[in-house]
């Protein structure tokens, strides 16, 4: 664990703002960890707001919807913020925004729900997990052993990124109401919700709803990481190999938390969410309602004038973000932030050798040796990275920023990751 | 704008860290060592110290040229092993000897290997040793200090001589040892600059205290036991405020590349030391084994970090 340069001042205390509705919009086929879905309409159709436009029949994936209504134009490979590229639906917008397709659900409606009829919603939104992984909501929602923990993760600990500190502010009830439907929907009792001491608005707007216990976290990197979340507010770990359900535990994102608050009482699919948008190239870095398949360009120009054009762009965090190559590349579900750098931040330092000062080894999160995993993986002795532990690793970056030999140790432990499977 | 986005994994932030930066630092918490060891023992002490690393920083330099490596001489790590291996010198030597020493150190000692990170043993210990075994009448004749003897270059044995010749020490107090009034290595008698040194060394995080004070207790607890006649009655305070002790516990027996990885390795790889160093002065040909404890423990280290990995998250 380090404590990093938090960064979010700039943008922590702005509230969110609705980006203007985009002329187009470009959704990929896969936004979300699983099979990619197949078009369910053609160029040329006429879609409404929130209209499904891609499925398929497998069991881990997310539908997607139309974020604005209009006419599909081209169904064509584009720019993807993962994958660098996917296949994706483009939707020219009428400029209508009619919500009133969304059905409204009262509370005695929702009260009759059945967990069944809950993750039958929660996939027909098409929700993902919004924190960054993207693995579909409904099958966590439907852990194969029973859970009697649920965490809410509001650690956001990511520098600059304030989506979900925002949020958590302005819809505490939104997100209540959501932390229940979570709760009855896994059959659990105990409900924490964990947030970096660094929120302490909210820290405070949670420390009334009842039910819900508030852990007040350490502002340290990678708190929000699951592993190291579930250590910090139930004091234990999950195994080697194995996922939260197996020690009884489900950990939410707020963001998801409040996107099937949405799906259920709102009728509402996933077509939107808040993302931060940051940087030192910004005059006035801010929190932005953005429908899903924006391009990038749009939330820039939005945000501008700029102090300098940027040189790196990256969707995600500063530590586990990823650089992109065009301004072309839309919004997806998981995508929170959109840090713009200049050039002396993006500058590529060249990389000296290892001197063992073993900063990376007290750094490691999960208690890896990543000097030695990156020596081996250099040398393509995969079985001594097995040895090593790196399929342990949380990709968490840690190792990469500490290293004052500026090692590309991540990326070397990365790649014995892949060939560890193999 | 499109086609001139810097595209690289991430991270995207980075620790303002950098091997020169510790480097350096490294060499600014040896200066009040060597200032005190200018005090005790004269200009003298400067030259050597001057000449050794000159010596260190040319030898680099000419491996990179003829290797048509980096030049990594800007980046410190040659001028501290200059400067450790003249520390580890009498004040009156023939000004040939710290050079001879430091073109072994860097050549033998670290550019062999592959330069810098790849040594497996201290390059300034690999020097000093190897001066030790070459010219031992040059590397065992101590200097009076100043203070005491006036400026008459006057021999004198170290405290740990006297102590191995079974002499009794009651002139030199502790007090005196601790402040570095008794011959000895230009930068290993004044324990007070030492430990000001290291001092900046554990503020700034760049060293941890796992090896140097598993060492120093080592050697205590051991000299304490076995260091006198009878159990149990050795003086281990004047083994800890004598000899070279302070200086390889801090300033050598924690380079970085010649030592384990983790905690747990740095505990064992100190206790380990300690015992060496104790043995040696105890029972060994030598007075002192500090030079020779960290050598060896240098030699093992791939051993312990083989097995002292950390515990992984989640494995029982």
């Amino acid at each position: 664990m380090v404590r990093l340069a938090e960064n979010k001042h700039y943008s922590e205390n702005k509230a969110t703002q609705s980006l203007p509705l985009p002329a187009k919009v470009y959704l990929p086929l896969i936004q979300h960890l699983g099979k990619i879905c197949s078009p369910e309409v053609k160029v040329g159709d006429t879609v409404s707001l929130g209209q499904k436009i891609a499925s398929i029949t497998a069991h881990v994936y997310a539908p997607i919807h139309a974020s604005i209504s209009g006419k599909v134009v081209a169904v064509q490979d584009w720019p993807h913020p993962v994958l660098g590229r996917a296949k994706a639906v483009v939707i020219e917008g009428d400029g209508q925004d009619n919500t009133a397709a969304f059905h409204l659900k009262n509370q005695p409606e929702i009260d009759k729900l059945t967990a069944q009829d809950l993750r039958k919603i929660v996939l027909d939104a098409g929700i993902v997990g919004m924190g960054g992984a993207s693995f579909p909501t409904h099958i966590k929602l439907n852990p194969p052993q029973p859970v009697d923990t649920l965490i809410i993760n509001g650690a956001e600990c990511e520098p600059y990124l304030t989506a979900d500190a925002r949020l958590m502010v302005e819809k505490t009830a939104e997100i209540s109401l959501g932390i229940a439907l979570v709760a009855r929907c896994l059959g659990v009792q105990k409900i924490y919700i964990g947030i970096e001491e660094n929120k302490p608005e909210a820290i405070k707007a949670f420390s009334g709803v009842a039910g819900i216990k508030v852990k007040v976290l350490p502002s340290d990197y990678p708190q929000g990481g699951e592993k190291q979340l579930i250590q910090k507010i139930l004091g234990k770990e999950i195994p080697r190999g194995k996922l939260p359900f197996d020690i009884g535990v489900s950990v939410q994102n707020v963001a998801t938390v409040y996107a099937i608050y949405e799906a259920v009482y709102k009728g509402k699919p996933l077509i939107e969410r808040i993302v931060t948008v940051a940087g030192s190239c910004l005059q006035s870095p801010k929190n932005l309602l953005v429908r899903i398949g924006t391009p990038i360009k749009n939330l820039i120009e939005f945000c501008g004038p700029l102090k300098e054009p940027p040189a790196k762009i990256i969707i995600g965090g500063p530590m586990m973000g990823i650089a992109q190559y065009t301004d072309e590349v839309p919004i997806i579900k998981s995508s929170g932030g959109l840090l713009l750098m200049n050039k002396k931040e993006a500058k590529i330092t060249e990389e000296d050798p290892c001197i063992r000062c073993a900063a990376c080894v007290r750094g490691c999160p999960v208690g890896l040796m990543p000097c030695q995993i990156n020596l081996a993986s250099e040398r393509l002795l995969w079985n001594l990275t097995k040895e090593y532990g790196a399929s342990d690793c949380i990709e968490c970056g840690i190792c990469n920023y500490v290293c004052p030999s500026n090692r590309r140790l991540l990326q070397t432990i990365k790649r014995a990751k892949l060939e560890v499977v193999k | 704008m499109t086609n001139n986005l810097i595209v690289s994994g991430s991270p995207h932030i980075h620790k303002p860290a950098s091997i020169s930066r510790i480097m350096w630092t490294v060499v600014i918490s040896l200066i009040p060592a060597g200032i005190a060891g200018v005090i005790i023992f004269g200009l003298d002490a400067l030259w050597v110290t001057l000449v050794a690393v000159v010596a260190a920083v040319l030898t680099e330099l000419i491996f990179g040229i003829w290797t048509k490596k980096k030049i990594t001489v800007l980046d410190g790590s040659a001028v501290i092993t200059g400067i450790l291996l003249a520390f580890n010198l009498p004040s009156g030597v023939p000004l040939w000897l710290p050079i001879v020493g430091a073109v072994f150190s860097i050549a033998i000692g670290k550019q062999v290997f592959g330069g810098l990170g790849q040594n497996i043993f201290n390059p300034a210990l690999v020097g000093r040793v190897f001066l030790m075994a070459s010219w031992p009448k040059y590397m065992t004749t101590f200097t009076q200090p100043l203070r005491a003897a006036g400026y008459d270059a006057i021999t004198s044995a170290t405290p740990l001589d006297i102590l191995k010749e079974g002499k009794v020490l009651e002139h030199i107090s502790y007090l005196n040892l601790f402040l570095g009034k008794h011959g000895g290595c230009i930068g290993e008698v004044c324990i007070l600059a030492l430990l000001i040194g290291a001092a900046l060394l554990l503020i700034k995080g760049y060293i941890s205290w796992h090896i140097p004070v598993t060492y120093i207790f080592t050697t205590a607890v051991f000299t304490y036991i076995f260091g006198a006649a009878q159990i149990f009655h050795g003086d281990w305070l004047f083994h800890i405020l004598s000899g070279g002790l302070i200086l390889g516990a801090f300033f050598m027996a924690t380079d970085y590349v010649a030592t384990p990885l983790t905690a747990k390795g740095q505990l064992i790889f100190g206790l380990g030391c300690g015992l060496l160093t104790a043995v040696i002065r105890i029972w060994g040909g030598y007075p002192e084994g500090v030079s020779y404890a960290i050598l060896m423990m240098n030699a093992a280290t791939p051993f312990i970090d083989r097995y002292t990995k950390c515990r992984i998250y989640g494995s029982k």
